[in-house]
């Protein structure tokens, strides 16, 4: 535990640092596998919807004497012939048994007739089949995509005006059909059904994709308008450190996020069986871990590339580097020669500024130290008192 | 101080008032609230309902027809709440599954026939969410079409068959043209003309017919598009309608063929008081949508919908576009309506004497906006009323164990997240706890109120959705903490650690709310049956996760920020500077300053120089 809240402490000062913007590539293939899998999955085998999307039969079991047990024993003879689609067992008024399972020919539904008929004891008759239609019809699904696009829209002309660029808010979209992409192909590659109740868990995994790049971006935004005003950091560097530095919430978030949804899974897979409750429970674990990752690891680094070619940017990142080129020269010719040997190679430079936060921040609270008089030692702090800083834009945040 | 304890006085005092409201609503409402959360179809079962599509001439109806059935049919349902009923097709009967026990009245609502009916257009006016009025100029010297053009611009969100515009006659046939053309459903025209269409009953129409109205029940009234039907009593009705009361359409569904009527489109958008029926959708024979074609033949690229009367429909439907045809053409009056199940689907205007029986919409569709259309009128055509075959008590598909172990999985998980609080954050953690209980405590609260209110009921996908939520609303303390944090981390005093990681903390908790709530929102005014439960119970955890974090988490850490224990940051509080690594370098007073962590340096480096520090020497 104290090991982690040091990490915290490290990433934060940036005394350790986990280099995701200059590896974005090598996470950009992972994503890419990843969805390349989805896509196979998707496009390969399809998605597996479920009964209320593409109607059934309806089996009625009427007359039953014995009601025990009605539900594991309908499921029981309705296993064998349906394949693999999920059965739904209900029981209407006092003496029916309603069984809802996959399409079958009539052949295949006249002998599930007779093998339910023997099962409860009732003759042939008093079983009949029908054929039902979606309950999740068409326009349901319709209305649902057009409801998705408006939101769509809507997000992005809130957060093209809240991060005062369009870019952020792509980013944000890819990240989140990333996640989309993914677990619906999770779903597809696993061959799990599509139920109502899977949609609800695809769309709770887009919110929360969507909200935990928002609350990293926010951090990101913070960080490099910062940087923007000191010009210490380019932005990919601030960027970085952004991340990093939410590394912690991004770990403690999911990691509560998820603790829940686990517990769930693993009654569902070792107590329950399979059912609705598992399904869920698959998705929105496969989604709250992608969406986390892609917050940091696609979102931010696409970012980063986006902006890339901002002349601005170009800019600011020109000076930064000039800058630090310029005191690593003036430490080079200075007097010491540990500074020369040890000094900040290009490399460590990801590094080395956040040493900087961590020393320069300090400073901004401090009390007024005594200004430095000649003749007395003073310390490094007292140096470098509110006079001798370098001069402060306006701080916006 | 006063300030933080305010606030939470104030919660508790809302949180007090909450359920309050509930055991007021179970002892003296009716129906009597329940004081658990209600259960939906999934969970608790409910009552399944076999409707059978009946036409009054024993014709069967198509499978296009019963799709628009079921829609109809999903559309009553979902007009009662969000309860997640159920609605299939069975083989050529409708099922519909809802949750609970459904009152005779609400099977009855469900079950009644469904009649189109045209009725002549007394006054129109677009209807805007607040804070979307668009800023329309009054007049625009621009020639007739163009007005159309620019108004149609400015319309307010989707109102696809009231943006329609001049077409060209009707190119089927020999036979005399008959085309409509609808430029007063624009969103211009019906601003301008409603001025002067409510100033009209204001000046000679209600100024002399108000004596009469109050005597008699019925004033005499020269036709059925004669304003003098708008009694005051109806201008109100009007004036107050904003098309959100989801009774509306099931009011105008049953009202009186022969008296005036107040309704709303069918997207909301616009606003209607309607003459009385003059034909029943009964005299129309077909309705097709097809591709506009001009004088030559040739493709416009346009759709149209193609109306076909019967005989006597044809007759009367002449009559009726004569009349309308007296009033100019951008007047309210020149528009007759389509009312399908207690909402207008239509109302374009006349341009022309229609008497071949044949008619023509034309606008702005696209091609499923057209077929739409067709199909509702096609549907309308047909007299269906349904007739309940079965209704039958239905257990729940999702065996109780489901919900039962769902729940006790839920509880551990929770257990496990306060057991990983207490483990991050110490003795804030206990606040963090306290926050979650609490926003579980209001969300029980509250779903259990909705569940009377708006018959708001739980599916097992919006039991784990709330599983889920504890996730995000954790978050908000997470980002909350770490910002803290990171702020005592730079060496900042807790208090005013607190402050400042307060104040930039709660921007990303808002936006990242802010979307959740746009999410929310959208998904529910825009989409049916399941999906719009979801919209609703991410909205409501949305706003209790806001008020939580708002109302309870920050006034609390800030007084305790107060507090020795907190504020020093003792050993466990969960702020120690020293476990954050803070330079504890504060300035000790007389020179003297405590040497911030010696042992950070990385060996072989010394410590930085002032340039180096600073970026040099300028």
């Amino acid at each position: 535990m104290s090991r982690f809240s040091q990490l915290g402490n490290d990433l934060y000062s940036g005394k350790r640092s986990i280099d995701v913007i200059g590896r974005r590539r090598w996470f950009y293939v992972v994503s890419l596998v990843l969805l390349g899998l989805s896509l196979v999955g998707l496009l390969g085998q399809g998605l597996n919807f479920g009964i209320e999307f593409r109607g059934g039969t309806e089996l009625r079991v009427s007359q039953v004497q014995d009601m025990d047990d009605y539900e594991s024993r309908a499921q029981e003879v309705v296993q064998a012939p349906a394949d693999g689609g999920t059965t739904a067992v209900t029981r209407i008024g006092d003496d029916t048994v309603r069984v809802q399972t996959g399409e079958m020919t009539s052949p295949e539904a006249e002998a599930l007739r007779g093998e339910l008929a023997d099962e409860f004891g009732v003759p042939v008759g008093a079983v009949t089949s029908s054929l039902v239609g979606p309950s999740w019809g068409d326009s349901v699904t319709n209305r649902a995509l057009i409801a998705l696009g408006v939101f769509l829209l809507l997000v992005t002309v809130v957060l093209t005006l809240y991060f005062h660029t369009w870019k952020m808010a792509a980013a944000a979209l890819v990240a989140l059909l990333h996640d989309v992409v993914f677990t619906v192909g999770v779903y597809a590659l696993l061959g799990i059904e599509v139920s109502p109740a899977s949609v609800i868990g695809f769309l709770t995994i887009l919110g929360y994709s969507i909200y935990d790049t928002i609350v990293v971006f926010d951090k990101v935004k913070e960080n490099t308008d910062h940087a923007m005003d000191t010009r210490r950091w380019t932005y990919g560097e601030a960027a970085n450190l952004a991340v990093n530095q939410t590394f912690v919430r991004s770990i403690n978030t999911s990691v509560v996020a998820l603790l829940p949804v686990a517990v769930i899974l693993v009654v569902g897979l070792t107590i329950i069986g399979p059912g609705t409750l598992v399904d869920l429970a698959w998705a929105l674990f496969i989604g709250i871990a992608v969406g986390t990752y892609s917050s940091v690891f696609v979102a931010t680094p696409l970012l980063v590339d986006l902006r890339r070619g901002e002349l601005d940017l170009r800019k600011h990142d020109a000076a930064v580097r000039k800058r630090r080129q310029r005191s690593q020269d003036r430490a080079a010719r200075g007097t010491d020669p540990v500074a020369q040997t040890g000094g900040q190679p290009e490399p460590a430079v990801v590094g080395a500024p956040a040493d900087q936060t961590g020393a320069a921040a300090p400073p901004v609270e401090q009390a007024p130290a005594p200004s430095a008089t000649a003749g007395r030692q003073l310390h490094p702090y007292a140096q470098r008192g509110p006079r001798n800083q370098p001069r402060r834009k306006k701080r916006r945040s | 101080m006063r300030g933080p304890l305010r606030t939470l006085t104030t919660l508790l005092v809302l949180t007090l008032l909450l359920f309050a409201g509930i055991g007021a609503a179970h002892l003296w409402g009716t129906p009597k609230a329940p004081l658990a959360p209600q259960l939906g179809l999934d969970l608790a079962g409910g009552r399944q309902v076999v409707l059978a599509p009946l036409t009054e001439d024993g014709a069967s109806i198509d499978a296009d027809q019963l799709d628009q059935a079921i829609d109809i049919i999903r559309r009553r349902v979902d007009a009662t709440g969000t309860s997640e009923a159920e609605v299939t097709r069975l083989g050529q009967n409708i099922s519909v599954a809802i949750p609970g026990d459904p009152s005779p009245d609400q099977l009855e609502a469900l079950s009644r026939s469904s009649q189109m009916a045209f009725r002549p257009v007394l006054l129109a006016e677009p209807v805007f969410a607040p804070g979307e009025e668009p800023q329309v100029p009054r007049e625009l010297p621009l020639p007739d079409d163009r007005l159309a053009e620019q108004a149609e611009l400015m319309q307010p969100p989707p109102a696809p068959q009231d943006v329609e515009e001049p077409a060209e006659d009707e190119p089927a046939g020999d036979e005399a043209s008959s085309t409509e053309e609808n430029r007063g459903g624009t969103a211009l025209p019906a601003a301008t003309d409603e001025a002067d269409a409510t100033g009209q009953p204001g000046t000679d129409g209600d100024g002399a017919t108000q004596e009469p109205a109050t005597e008699e029940p019925a004033p005499p009234v020269a036709n059925p598009s004669d304003l003098a039907q708008v009694t005051p009593e109806i201008q109100q009705a009007f004036a107050e309608t904003t098309c959100e009361d989801p009774d509306l359409a099931d009011r105008a569904a049953v009202a009186p063929a022969a008296q005036p009527l107040v309704v709303c489109n069918t997207e909301g958008t616009e606003k209607y008081v309607l003459g009385p029926v003059e034909l029943s959708g009964g005299n129309l024979t077909d309705a097709t949508a097809g591709p506009e074609q001009a004088q030559g033949g040739a493709v416009t690229g346009r759709w149209e919908v193609v109306l076909t009367f019967d005989d006597e429909g044809g007759d009367a439907f002449a009559d009726v576009t004569t009349r309308l045809m007296g009033y100019p053409q951008n007047s309210a009056q020149n528009r007759f309506a389509m009312v399908l199940d207690g909402e207008v689907i239509s109302a374009p205007t006349v341009n022309s004497v229609i008497s071949a029986g044949i008619a023509t919409i034309t606008g702005d569709f696209t091609v499923e906006e057209a077929e739409t259309l067709a199909n509702q009128l096609r549907f309308g055509a047909l007299p269906v009323s349904f007739d309940v075959q079965t209704s039958e008590q239905i257990s729940p598909t999702l065996g109780g164990e489901q919900l039962r172990w769902g729940l006790i999985a839920g509880a551990v998980g929770l257990a496990l997240v306060f057991l990983y609080m207490l483990l991050q954050y110490h003795a804030l953690g206990l606040v963090a706890i306290g926050s979650l209980l609490l926003a579980a405590v209001i969300a029980y609260g509250a779903v259990t109120l909705q569940g009377w209110a708006i018959n708001f009921r739980l599916t097992m996908a919006g039991v784990t959705g709330l599983i889920v939520a504890i996730g995000v609303t954790a978050d908000s303390f997470i980002v909350y903490f770490e910002r803290v944090r990171d702020e005592v981390r730079s060496g900042r005093p807790l208090r005013y650690a607190v402050d400042t990681g307060w104040e930039r903390a709660r921007r990303t908790i808002i936006i990242s709310d802010l979307v959740n709530l746009i999410a929310a929102g959208v998904l529910y005014y825009l989409s049916e049956a399941g999906v719009k439960a979801f919209a609703f119970t991410l909205g409501l955890t949305t706003i209790i996760d806001l008020v939580v974090v708002m109302m309870f988490t920050h006034p609390l850490v800030s007084i305790l920020a107060n507090t020795k224990f907190f504020g020093e940051g003792r050993r466990w509080s969960g702020m120690e500077p020293e476990r954050l690594g803070a330079k504890r370098s504060a300035y000790l007073g007389r020179g003297q300053f405590r040497e911030p962590e010696p042992e950070v340096l990385a060996p072989g480096r010394r410590r930085h120089t002032r340039e180096e520090l600073e970026g040099g020497v300028v």
